[in-house]
């Protein structure tokens, strides 16, 4: 019984282990892999992120320049975002809102842009540009 | 006697994955366990057949929702022997830091789940209360809970910074102090005692005959750890099994209690020795050979067999899980205990079954 007497009295005077959740949120940390960003003004189309993902959820379109994610077959593994040259993608630390409606990712970059930003990227970009193709046949 | 048939599972109060025993009773009392498994099997070893050798990383990951890290860190070990490629010491060093927290937090998921088995829910509340600390810090140092996704082929992806080790010492002074506490409702309460100790006693020869891994070797007696091979950077850092020699649901219990406190005190040396050198060799082309890797999960012996000839994808991934081989030495702890003792004895393997079936 004096035994209990301890634990009651230390609970009694603790803090609750508990958040009051919707009233009382924590902040994500900073470092977390939550909601998927992409920047299609930065992205050069060079299709490293879709041969790098792997749920295989980013489709790359180079000739129309588009870039689409199925946004629930992503894992949030950040692969993506550390495979990409340009630093179009990045994770920000807090998750999906809860939505009514299902959404995918598409972006429709301009074809006038690629060649400006792919010419200084031309040298690093040469090793898989070679390789890139023939993926890109398959999965299409 | 006529022999009554009582249905275990696959849906059942006491498991968190679903596993069946059929169990041939006469009167209250256990005469035949017979297991099946494959109600979550989903082929990911079959994966690896459309998944480059980078690729399989996250998939391996999926293999067990617990010990996720665990799972890639020894693929990616494989992988790295098939490459000849050695990853850098702070690698190693960090591969032992996140292993050992979701050691912890595995064990203290188990401890809490085992607690609840035999009807002791504030236990359960507490053991995971001290369990969402170390969530916390898999989060906030690796950017998810438990599907951290730290490693890659040739090393790791995220670092430590100073004072992000820092923080992790000083949560992980809180979560051994904070199970300190606990050690004597756990491990000394009267009735937790009456529904653990010599309930589903399996000896030393039997563990060894049946195969048995992890806890449940190491409760029974035998100093068998894969951390003893010294991989990653286990061979640098003091490290001991831990043992109980009576073989029953509380030496099992036991050996996991005390292994969280290991854990911690391997977290510390490895944060002390923690050396300074990039994260990731860097490395060209793609595996070919074969290599077999064999590491420590929460519950045993994991074996990953990798095998390529050099092309795109591998040719085999093979994974041998340690609930797979507790499998036997369950069925043959259980014959000859009352029905009642069964949710127990079964939860003190720690069965792992999305593990088992991949």
């Amino acid at each position: 019984m004096l035994h209990m007497t301890g634990t009651i009295l230390r609970n009694l005077f603790s803090q609750r282990a508990t958040r009051l959740y919707p009233i009382e949120k924590r902040e994500p940390f900073a470092e977390v892999r939550g909601e998927l960003l992409f920047d299609v003004e930065k992205c050069t189309f060079c299709v490293r992120c879709q041969m790098a993902c792997p749920s295989q959820c980013i489709t790359v379109d180079r000739k129309a320049a588009t870039w689409a994610c199925d946004a629930f077959a992503c894992v949030y593994c950040g692969i993506c975002a550390d495979t990409c040259p340009d630093g179009a993608l990045s994770h920000a630390p807090a998750y999906r809102p809860v939505a009514r409606e299902k959404s995918q990712m598409f972006y429709q970059g301009v074809l006038k842009e690629k060649p400006k930003k792919a010419a200084p990227a031309a040298a690093p970009a040469a090793a898989p540009a070679g390789e890139s193709p023939k993926p890109e046949k398959a999965e299409a | 006697m006529p022999r009554t048939v009582v249905p275990f599972g696959p849906q059942h109060p006491v498991l968190p994955e679903p596993i069946h025993l059929t169990l041939h009773c006469e009167d209250e009392i256990i005469k035949e366990a017979v297991p099946a498994i494959g109600y979550v099997h989903r082929g990911l070893e079959k994966l690896a057949e459309i998944r480059d050798h980078n690729q399989m990383v996250q998939v391996v990951e999926r293999v067990c929702g617990i010990c996720s890290m665990i799972h890639a860190a020894a693929y990616c070990a494989a992988v790295e022997q098939i490459l000849g490629i050695k990853p850098p010491p702070r690698a190693e060093y960090l591969r032992v830091v996140w292993s050992e927290l979701h050691r912890m937090h595995s064990h203290l998921l188990w401890l809490g789940l085992y607690a609840d088995a035999f009807g002791f829910e504030s236990l359960f509340m507490h053991f995971w209360r001290i369990r969402e600390r170390i969530m916390d810090v898999m989060e906030a140092t690796a950017g998810n809970r438990v599907i951290i996704s730290v490693n890659v082929v040739g090393g790791v992806r995220r670092d430590l910074t100073p004072e992000q080790q820092k923080w992790v010492l000083s949560e992980v002074d809180w979560v051994e102090k904070e199970v300190a506490r606990l050690k004597d409702v756990m491990m000394n309460d009267y009735t937790v005692k009456k529904r653990t100790v010599g309930v589903g006693i399996l000896s030393k020869e039997q563990a060894l005959e049946l195969g048995a891994a992890g806890p449940m070797l190491r409760g029974s007696g035998v100093a068998q750890d894969m951390r003893m091979t010294g991989y990653h950077a286990y061979g640098e850092l003091g490290f001991e099994p831990v043992v109980e020699t009576d073989g029953d649901s509380y030496a099992r219990s036991n050996v996991r209690f005390r292994e969280v406190l290991a854990a911690v005190d391997l977290v510390r040396q490895a944060m002390a020795k923690l050396p300074d050198s990039e994260l990731a060799t860097a490395y060209k082309g793609r595996p070919k050979g074969e290599a077999v890797m064999r590491v420590e999960q929460p519950r045993g012996e994991l074996l990953y067999y990798v095998k390529s000839s050099g092309g795109k994808y591998l040719d085999r991934v093979r994974i041998r899980t340690p609930t797979f081989a507790n499998i036997p030495p369950l069925c043959a702890v259980l014959p000859g205990l009352e029905l009642a003792d069964i949710p127990v004895v079964v939860l003190s393997m720690d069965p792992c079954i999305s593990c088992t079936e991949r």
